[in-house]
């Protein structure tokens, strides 16, 4: 586990372009925290690090986006409406999961039980006017995430 | 020429028919389920939709003559996938088992040519600023399937921030109305939130969001109603301040609302102050419809254009370049 200090909103951008160049396929990056945490500006940071051209906003309205044309394909998701789990099935998210793509998903307490056990938690809280994050790795395959230079 | 048109790519289930006179009949219900989850399930609205596409379809037909329809278009995206797909199945059903023609339709195309059935209507070229729960999104709307992105949200939607708000203050949702209304009795000057400026003609609203949630953990908030009313105003500046200046940038002097943001009273207002004609839709026609659909399909159809049967639903399709 690892506390990131995040004064500035910039500095929760810069982590997720740290990660998003560091990513490999099969990456899962599950995001926590409160509404105006940074969720989705940490997700456009990991967007921007895989050369994502497309514009990644907050998908809460149709719960999935695809960003097929960076360095690695990005799928990311907002579960915070989702009542379950059948339902990523039909959004296409647990194919993601097995394929060679990134995959970003705000509010995961939604589906719990069907996160892969191999993947990079990170929690955002507020702290002050800046934030914290923390990042625990799950897996072997996500420790290099937990280490990443910031 | 009359169109069947059905959407329910999100929590409405709505079908409407459209002929050379203007809307005959355009039924629409909302699902109520999703006021106690503060937002849309998916889940929910798909199975709602189910229950409710045959009465609302077999109503829209009834109000309009009982005929059958000339053609049927329906909602392809962006939307909810499951959502989507049930008005999308039942609308190609219909078309197939009638041999009529399908159209496809983009749900923000839908919303963008809505101000067109109303009277007086915009003409082409126009600026369209289409606000809605799902989009913020600003276009030189130039000619029928001919439409320029100006700019959009980098962020979160304005309709999302009102959502975001109204549950903050545990108002409710939808969050639109509910801000609305108690913005009406609030001061707009009591909290000065920020008016993010991203590049381009672009709009956030992740940032304003923010302000609020910290104003309202700092140790002497402002009312509710007050809060509303600064937050609201927040919004509409910025919405305002952008079409302005897409009017200077391009010399396009006539602009309409669309989505559902476009229902708030404030946006209502104020649009109409900018030196610009402006071109407003009755509330009922800023929230998602079918006679848009229907209207949308049918100028299409009218210029040659409708889709396979076996095309696909598109969840991200998007409108402009």
């Amino acid at each position: 586990m690892r506390m990131i200090r995040l004064p500035r909103s910039d500095d929760t951008f810069a982590l997720g372009e740290a990660l998003g160049r560091r990513v490999e396929p099969g990456t899962v990056i599950a995001v926590r925290g409160d509404l105006g945490a940074g969720k989705t500006l940490l997700a456009k940071g990991i967007g921007a690090g895989l050369a994502v051209p497309t514009r990644v906003q907050s998908p809460t309205y149709v719960i999935v986006h695809l960003h097929p044309s960076g360095r690695l394909p990005l799928w990311h998701a907002d579960l915070y409406r989702l009542s379950g789990e059948d339902e990523l099935e039909q959004l296409g998210v647990d194919e993601a999961i097995e394929g060679d793509g990134v995959v970003v998903i705000e509010w995961p307490d939604r589906v719990e039980g069907w996160l892969p056990a191999d993947r990079l938690d990170i929690l955002l809280e507020h702290d002050g006017e800046g934030r914290v994050a923390t990042l625990s790795a799950t897996g072997p395959r996500h420790r290099v995430l937990e280490a990443v230079d910031v | 020429m009359r169109v069947l048109g059905i959407e329910t790519s999100c929590d409405e289930t709505a079908a409407s028919v459209v002929g050379p006179a203007g809307v005959l009949s355009d039924v629409v219900h909302s699902q109520a389920v999703h006021a106690e989850f503060g937002g849309v399930v998916p889940e929910l609205a798909a199975r709602a939709h189910v229950e409710k596409i045959g009465v609302v379809v077999r109503a829209a037909l009834e109000r309009a003559g009982g005929q059958r329809p000339d053609a049927v278009a329906a909602t392809a995206g962006p939307g909810l996938i499951g959502a989507v797909l049930v008005g999308f199945s039942a609308a190609k059903a219909l078309a197939a088992g009638w041999g009529v023609p399908f159209i496809a339709v983009n749900h923000l195309e839908g919303h963008l040519l809505s101000p067109l059935l109303d009277d007086p209507a915009p003409c082409f070229p126009f600026l369209s600023l289409v606000v809605s729960g799902g989009h913020t999104a600003l276009y030189a709307a130039h000619e029928l399937g001919r439409y320029e992105l100006l700019g959009e949200t980098v962020d979160d939607a304005a309709g999302e921030a009102f959502d975001k708000v109204a549950r903050m203050l545990d108002l409710g949702y939808p969050g639109g109305p509910l801000v609305d209304r108690l913005a009406a009795t609030g001061n707009p000057d009591e909290v000065a939130f920020p008016r993010p400026r991203p590049g381009r003609l672009d709009f956030s609203f992740s940032g304003l969001k923010t302000a609020v949630r910290a104003h309202l953990l700092s140790a002497q908030p402002a009312s509710d109603a007050d809060v509303c009313a600064s937050f609201q105003a927040a919004v509409v500046d910025c919405l305002c301040r952008r079409v302005s200046e897409a009017a200077a940038l391009t010399g396009l002097r006539r602009v309409a609302l669309a989505g559902g943001v476009a229902a708030n009273g404030l946006l209502r207002q104020r649009i109409h102050t900018l030196g610009l004609e402006a071109f407003v839709p009755p509330r009922s026609r800023c929230t998602d419809n079918g006679a848009m659909i229907a209207h949308a399909g049918r100028l299409h159809l009218l210029a040659g254009r409708s889709s396979d049967l076996d095309c696909g639903v598109r969840p991200a399709w998007q409108v402009g370049a």
